[in-house]
């Protein structure tokens, strides 16, 4: 009965988005208040509905309802409770299911927080929510039923994949979903400025928080998969250019662009078609994301069971919503005007190079995602993309970002004094050169030319950061009115760029410096691996909760001192028996000792695959810091009281055309 | 002072120059970074004897796995036509076994061999890289049947199948 | 109206071109779209060799084993099954069906599976097997090829393996496939 409610609160969810979408349309052509104002209840009525369907699915879970046929294919008996709960978007169902929640939730904040939009900006805006959700109601209900009896009732499920049974494995998907389809947001600001042909500060700064909490979202959810990877899949990395990890990764490098680009539309307006662009791809590129993990089109890691009738339909969504929202681009933009000229030696001209060099990034990620499929389609020949194609083209990029970055804070709007910026820079240039030349030696014992570059870029951003801060605060009569006088977008636009150059510290230090080793080696065996003695104790069978483990101890003595004992773990699941590795990791701010349990030989020997991997952990600090940045900065009090700030800007150079 | 047409001119120059330079480093990339995918029956037929890294697909052959000293294991890769030895340093995925699919990444060998550094196999026990599932149809379907019995090739059935990867770098 | 403002447009229909060229191609290459393709090179072929445990109700102690040589003399269907498969339930009334009729006796494989589970399951829902072995490692299944249970095989009465149904046994495939072969081989 309760899988029953489940479902026809799905159907009316679907209902209900429809009249979301429809009847402020409507509503808006007809300059008739009422029928737009229907648009708030809908959205709120839409969201109970799918809140409630989502809790029908989660108590089949729980209740282990095995006559539903997606309970039964991921869930187990014997499976922990709190992966009971996670298991419901642990597949494709009930990952849509959660995708639609996900979508109704930011819904529903709009319609929230936005009370004092103006009523047709409003009511276009949850229009088009309706219309994306309609699309993927659509799709969960014909293609993706997760409510689905199944007859006879079997005794027991099949369980969820192993790989999913991991805490990091279970809150990687709502965090990206929630960055993925708080693009959403984003997208709908912009198509609402497209039919309005409104397009001023003031919705900048409507649409920034949007885009920065969704992006914070998004970066989260990132940097937990890069984490997860690492800790699960025991091979030790943290990226692997995998076409699933670009699909998330694309709309970030769009997200961030179109971060900055709606700073400098808000402050100069300018930039106007380009950012209302961004919105959409960044958008897209969501969709994007969504349609490369379903429909098999590449083999990835994470690739989920290919399904062509799935793939097609969202295809065919993508197909739509793009496809409608560049028509009426192209249609509507050229009539937004800038409010003046763009100087390139500006805050706002530096701005331009970084939306530049993200774009080009984006660009060159996406191109290595689908050149596989063009030579496939063109020729026999099967061809892929690896890591060093990606590792070529994007460093060359972000390089030069990294650099611009340090001039962030300096660079006045409008028009830079080279005199300002030199007197301001020379002090964190020194620091960073020094830094390039010592933090090697001093976080490693050793150095490398990526390390040195690293560390060169990451001090420049971190002083140059810091500096302006500072500067700030002495500007004022004390430290504490100096420190309460910076707004919480500044802190955050610190932090979060702060949080990418520690990223860029990891990064940068690891790939230069972590080792690794294979070594086939039986109990009380010692391998030396950079100044540490791994060694092999012995190995023995456990139980867990639904799975049977073979668990390793292994040692690890630094100068006659042990300072570890790991135990990397081989899992094998009930039921059906799928095998899962789970690494033993001796964490450290410095450097991780990482060890995965490999092949057993048989004769008492194994397979042992250690690393010693320094500051890996510097590129989840980074990430996190990005996370509280882009936080603090969406949240800025500025953004409530944006009521206040309606007047439209009156352009300084009224004259200027983008012809 | 230039005027509000130069400075366009420039802006709309530098932007031209920036992707331009970004879509040259990207075709350099391309040219050097991209992996061809083969089977055995794809080396022999068309004569390849590049030493480029290229992936090499197909299924390891039955009984042929053999470990060395240490980590290293030589293992046959066969698409039921042809056959290609393979060396391989390391510790293997989980799901590495007899009449498993599998993909290696590394070099030819002048000595007709392959040496791979890098071993992908499906962790579901169900992968088979789509060339070589053709060349597997089209062997069956010729009556040529040299594989010995092998695990078949079927698109997953669990939600999430990933790649086991064993890799070596260097 | 400006032309560049079209370029994204342009590029966008050449990426879902290109998308769904892609996925029309790999659609028509899989298997599963091709109900005729048997991707076995086990047809035509003598079964590999097998030694199971014989599932008995009550548990006979020692249980009686049976090997690919017990299959001799008449065709038998191999269904291989567990408790956890899920597309087994689909089939399973079908194979009750099956085992009324008394035309064919049908040996189960219960493929990595424990035997209470199994008689809870077959207890819960009937039995249709003639005989039930256990396969608690997968042994069998791998030397057979299995991908994905349920999985079906059709032995002649030389222990030649005919036909091999992948996914649940519907009774259009049983009349198409198994029921002629059958008959022939009686």
């Amino acid at each position: 009965m309760i899988v029953e409610l489940g479902h026809f609160a799905l159907m009316l969810a679907l209902g209900v988005a429809l009249v979301q979408a429809v009847a402020p349309l409507i509503g808006w052509f007809r300059h008739d208040a009422r029928l737009m104002a229907t648009a708030t209840s809908a959205a709120r009525a839409q969201f109970v509905a799918i809140v409630v369907s989502y809790l029908c699915l989660t108590w089949a879970f729980i209740s282990k309802d095995f006559s539903v046929a997606y309970v039964a294919q991921n869930n187990y008996s014997e499976m922990p409770f709190i992966y009971r709960l996670t298991a419901v978007w642990g597949a494709h169902e009930g990952s849509m299911l959660l995708w639609v929640l996900v979508l109704a939730g930011w819904t529903f904040a709009v319609s929230v927080f936005n009370r004092r939009l103006p009523s047709d900006m409003r009511a276009l805006v949850l229009s088009v929510l309706g219309f994306v959700s309609i699309g993927f109601l659509a799709f969960v209900l014909l293609t993706s039923d997760p409510f689905t009896r199944l007859f006879p009732v079997p005794a027991d499920g099949s369980g969820l994949n192993p790989i999913l049974q991991d805490p990091g494995m279970a809150s990687h998907p709502p965090m990206l979903y929630m960055g993925y389809v708080g693009f959403s947001v984003a997208f709908a600001f912009a198509i609402a400025a497209l039919i309005t042909g409104r397009l001023d500060a003031a919705w900048a700064r409507w649409a920034r928080p949007w885009t920065t909490a969704a992006w914070v979202f998004l970066t989260l959810g990132i940097t937990i998969g890069s984490w997860w990877s690492y800790h699960v899949l025991g091979w030790g990395g943290w990226w692997f250019w995998d076409p699933v990890e670009n699909a998330s990764f694309m709309p970030w490098l769009a997200g961030t662009a179109l971060i900055h680009s709606l700073a400098v539309t808000e402050k100069r307006g300018l930039l106007k078609s380009w950012t209302v662009l961004l919105s959409i791809l960044a958008f897209s590129l969501c969709l994007f994301g969504t349609f490369l993990v379903r429909s098999g089109v590449l083999v990835s890691v994470h690739a989920f069971a290919s399904d062509p009738s799935r793939g097609l339909f969202v295809l065919g969504f993508i197909g739509a919503v793009v496809g409608v929202s560049l028509a009426l681009y192209a249609w509507r933009a050229p009539r937004f005007k800038a409010d003046g000229e763009l100087r390139l030696w500006s805050r706002e001209g530096f701005l331009l190079f970084n939306n530049v060099f993200l774009a080009a990034a984006c660009g060159a990620v996406l191109l290595g995602e689908l050149y596989p499929l063009i030579v496939n389609a063109v020729s026999t020949s099967k061809i892929s993309v690896g890591p060093p194609y990606f590792n070529t083209v994007f460093f060359p990029l972000f390089g030069p970002l990294f650099v611009l970055l340090g001039f962030a804070g300096v660079v006045a709007w409008k028009r830079a004094q080279l005199r300002t910026i030199v007197q301001r820079l020379r002090i964190p240039l020194l620091l960073a050169l020094v830094a390039a030349a010592v933090l090697p030696f001093a976080l490693v014992g050793k150095t490398a030319v990526t390390a040195a570059a690293g560390g060169l870029l990451a001090v420049w951003i971190i002083t140059t950061a810091v500096a302006e801060l500072w500067r700030w605060v002495r500007s004022r009569n004390s430290a504490v009115a100096g420190l309460k006088s910076i707004s919480r977008a500044t802190w955050g636009m610190t932090l979060a760029h702060i949080g990418m150059a520690v990223c860029l510290i990891g990064i940068s230090f690891n790939s230069a410096f972590s080792i690794e080793r294979d070594a086939r080696m039986a109990p009380g065996a010692v391998e030396h691996l950079s100044g540490y003695d791994f060694s092999l104790g012995e190995v023995h069978a456990a139980e867990g909760p639904n799975y049977t483990a073979l668990i390793a101890t292994v040692y690890v003595v630094k100068d006659g001192e042990r300072i570890a004992t790991l135990h990397p773990q081989k899992r094998t699941f009930r039921p059906g028996g799928q095998e899962q590795t789970d690494a033993g990791v001796a964490k450290g701010a410095l450097r991780d000792l990482y060890v995965s349990l490999g092949n057993d030989f048989g004769n008492g020997t194994w397979g042992l695959r250690m690393y010693v991997e320094p500051l890996v952990r510097f590129i989840w600090y980074g990430g996190l810091l990005m996370f509280i940045g882009g936080g603090l900065a969406a949240t800025d009090p500025r953004y409530r009281l944006a009521r206040a700030a309606r007047r439209v800007r009156v352009a300084a150079d009224a004259a200027a055309e983008t012809a | 002072m230039m005027t509000r047409r130069r400075r366009r001119l420039a802006a709309v120059s530098v932007l031209v120059l920036g992707v331009g330079a970004a879509a040259a480093l990207a075709l350099t990339a391309f040219n050097k970074n991209i992996t061809y995918f083969y089977t055995p029956t794809d080396l022999y037929e068309q004569h390849i004897t590049s030493h480029a890294v290229m992936d090499l697909g197909g299924l390891v052959q039955k009984g042929s796995i053999v470990h060395g000293a240490g980590m290293e294991i030589s293992f046959i890769v066969t698409d039921c036509t042809r056959t290609i030895p393979v060396r391989y340093t390391g510790v293997l995925p989980d799901l590495f076994r007899d009449g498993q699919g599998v993909v290696a990444t590394g070099r030819l060998n002048g000595d007709g061999s392959f040496v791979a550094s890098r071993i992908l196999a499906k962790h579901d026990s169900s992968y088979m890289p789509e060339n070589v599932a053709a060349r597997v149809k089209q062997a069956d379907a010729e009556g040529r049947r040299n594989c010995g019995e092998f695990k078949s090739m079927q698109p997953t059935s669990a939600s999430v199948a990933p790649l086991v990867r064993a890799e070596k770098h260097g | 109206m400006r032309y560049r403002y079209f370029i994204p447009m342009i590029v966008l229909v050449g990426i879902v071109a290109l998308l769904a060229y892609t996925l029309n191609r790999g659609w028509s290459t899989q298997p599963e779209d091709d109900p005729t393709y048997v991707p076995s090179p086990l047809i035509g072929k003598t079964v590999p060799a097998f030694d199971l445990a014989v599932l008995a109700t009550p548990p006979a102690e020692p249980p009686a084993r049976f090997t690919q040589a017990d299959l001799k003399g008449r065709p038998a269907v191999i269904n291989f099954f567990a408790s956890w498969c899920v597309a087994c339930r689909d089939e399973h009334p079908f194979l009750m069906q099956l085992a009324h009729g008394d035309q064919v006796s049908i040996i189960g494989i219960d493929y990595k599976d424990t035997p209470q589970a199994a008689r809870r399951l077959l207890g819960e829902h009937g039995d249709p097997y003639h005989l039930i072995l256990e396969d608690p490692e997968g042994a069998m299944g791998l030397n057979w090829g299995v991908y994905g249970i349920p999985e079906t095989y059709l032995v002649d009465a030389h222990g030649i393996v005919r036909y091999k149904q992948v996914g649940p046994m519907t009774p259009a495939a049983w009349r198409k496939h198994f029921q002629p072969l059958l008959e022939a081989a009686r």
